[in-house]
């Protein structure tokens, strides 16, 4: 049986960013004109007074809110990825992660689910540039319900956090009584033959293809993986000596992401067989939501199909 | 516009004078000592930081923290040298802190760090980002109780950068009129576009680029000569009188100024001092002892 859909995460950002705000006065919303992308535009309506448009001149608005930190402010940011991370790197990288900034990176359209935008728009690294970073938090929810533990649990940190939020509807894996810990390995599936680690909202696709897997007799251990900076180094070490071998599962390249931090953490504490799956150093298409996670390998049937491809040495 | 000046009695600009030449004896001592630290754009800035750290900006330098501090961001950071010297002489720090500059450990990065220097409201380096630093901390006064006025020192060379103009539109945007930028407009930037030879280099942009940019943008320009201390006060203290728009005040300045061989000459933007070179700079500066 497949996870059911829940709510697409923008619009629990909106909400979650709002009520949050009733009650801290530090709040406010910078956009990069796209709130109504974002869904920022909920803070906007709840509380337009701290609701801040900054234009399409996305550095700037970087420093603003690097500025507006040294004030006692906590500046919530709405743009995509591409232009929270990417086109504005160098701000996020002296202004905010240097300085220790209390703002927070809530970044929109992460992955594959950018209304068809495409390749320029398909940022697929960010989690390799975030969490090479030194001080800048880096998490990537894996459902709606996740979306608003992880940003409640931000606003109650001081210091830079970069969350990953994605634009559609997703598949609901946690129950409402969901606690987010921050550097936990989750398992969300017990298994024997093989470990899969996910992370963002790959991770329930992950936990059907382990479904799948069962009906083929090969048990699954799955662990979601939401902090991406700091590391879990001992619950990766756990899990991976508990089958003995490993697949990381992500929407994102395996050059430097989670596949990656896998690789370096087991590479110098546990040396296990170990593959990755997601992009493999290309750049991607536009496309229908479905019709990408299949043309690349991550709907539930091709990760299953391809987790059962892999033949293991020994 | 210039500004005619008024307010300041005598005695206190030729105090002010005295401090900006003491500013520019410590940031040659600290490049001799060090044999490394930029000198052409601190030389240019130091009356400024002058005027600002002895006259304009309201501080505590025992109290840096202050919640009600004027703020004042060094976005061309690269000229630290200039700020850590107007700060030691207001007191911040002790002056033979200076000869730690850039060495192992020590609180005076080649840039400046908000993290370990407590004073610099916020740290700079890459250029083009403290203009948008300074209009949060301008903006942000809507939301706090405190009503700080904002200063961020900018570079004609670092005017290139784009952010720079991402900050100017929002700021007239939200008619940040608590904002203050200031461009040392020194006329050279560290190598530039090359002039009639390869050995000369142009000026960073044609005479009154910068003041119908600013005009556009919609900012409030003042322009001053950024060595004479009666027009410079006057011009600083009279962007507190801007209602409903930022203000910039465009200091025409002489990069290396106070150095006779080191004035107009792109080369020493940056670069070790021999003693020699050291000698003639102290005593062009007035000091008897080096």
């Amino acid at each position: 049986m497949m996870l059911p859909m829940g709510r697409p995460m923008r619009e629990v950002f909106g909400e979650t960013v709002s009520r949050l705000a009733d009650d801290d006065p530090r709040i406010v919303m910078l956009d990069g004109d796209l709130g109504s992308s974002t869904k920022a535009d909920i803070f906007e309506h709840a509380h337009p007074d701290r609701f801040l448009q900054m234009g399409i001149a996305e550095q700037n608005m970087i420093g603003v809110a690097a500025g507006m930190a040294t004030m006692g402010l906590m500046p919530f940011i709405s743009t995509f990825v591409s232009f929270a991370v990417v086109r504005p790197l160098d701000q996020v990288r002296v202004q905010v992660a240097q300085t220790g900034a209390n703002v927070k990176l809530t970044a929109g359209y992460a992955g594959l689910f950018t209304g068809m935008a495409g390749k320029t728009h398909h940022i697929v690294d960010d989690i390799s540039i975030m969490r090479a970073m030194p001080g800048m938090i880096t998490i990537s929810p894996a459902d709606d319900v996740e979306m608003d533990r992880v940003l409640r649990w931000a606003a109650a940190y001081d210091g830079p956090v970069y969350v990953r939020i994605v634009r559609d509807a997703t598949q609901r894996l946690f129950a409402d009584d969901h606690r987010f810990e921050l550097n936990r390995a989750m398992v969300v599936r017990e298994g024997s033959d093989v470990t899969l680690i996910s992370t963002g909202a790959q991770t329930p696709r992950t936990v059907d293809a382990a479904e799948l897997l069962a009906g083929d007799g090969i048990s699954a251990h799955v662990v979601h993986l939401a902090t991406l900076k700091p590391l879990d180094v001992d619950g990766i070490v756990a899990c991976a000596e508990r089958t003995g071998r490993v697949v990381t599962v992500e929407e994102h390249t395996i050059v430097g992401g989670l596949g990656g931090a896998v690789a370096e953490t087991l590479g110098e504490h546990r040396p296990t067989p170990m593959r990755r799956i997601g992009f493999e150093d290309i750049y991607t298409e536009s496309a229908p939501n479905d019709a990408l996670l299949d043309l690349y390998g991550l709907s539930a049937r091709r990760v299953a199909e391809r987790v059962r491809e892999i033949t293991w040495e020994s | 516009m210039t500004v005619v000046a008024g307010g300041v009695d005598g005695a206190e600009i030729e105090h002010l004078e005295e401090l900006a030449r003491r500013i520019r004896v410590e940031i040659i001592r600290t490049v001799n000592h060090a044999q490394v630290g930029h000198l052409g754009g601190p030389l240019s800035a130091a009356d400024i930081l002058g005027a600002l750290y002895f006259r304009v900006l309201r501080i505590r330098p025992d109290e840096p923290h202050w919640a009600s501090r004027d703020r004042f961001i060094l976005s061309k950071g690269h000229s630290s040298l200039v700020q850590y010297a107007a700060m030691a002489l207001r007191g911040y720090f002790p002056v033979t802190e200076l000869r730690t500059f850039d060495s192992p450990g020590s609180r005076l990065q080649g840039h400046p760090d908000m993290k370990l220097l407590p004073g610099i409201d916020m740290s700079t380096g890459s250029l083009g980002m403290g203009l948008s630093a300074g209009l949060g901390m301008a903006l942000a006064s809507r939301f706090t109780d405190v009503d700080p006025r904002v200063y961020v020192l900018l570079g004609d060379g670092e005017c290139q950068e784009g952010q720079v103009w991402e900050a100017a539109m929002v700021a007239a945007r939200y008619g940040a009129d608590n904002l203050v930028a200031i461009v040392d407009h020194n006329k050279l930037q560290q190598y530039g576009w090359p002039g009639d030879s390869v050995d000369v280099r142009l000026p960073p942009q044609e005479p009154d680029e910068l003041v119908a940019k600013w005009s556009a943008f919609g900012w409030r320009v003042l322009e001053t000569d950024g060595h004479e201390m009666r027009a410079l006060v006057a011009a600083l203290e009279a962007t507190a009188q801007t209602r409903g728009r930022p203000t910039v005040v465009i200091a025409h300045t002489v990069k290396g100024r106070g150095v006779s061989y080191m004035e107009g000459d792109y080369r020493w933007h940056s670069k070790p001092i021999d003693p020699e070179e050291f000698a003639l700079a102290m005593r062009e500066l007035g000091e008897a002892q080096p």
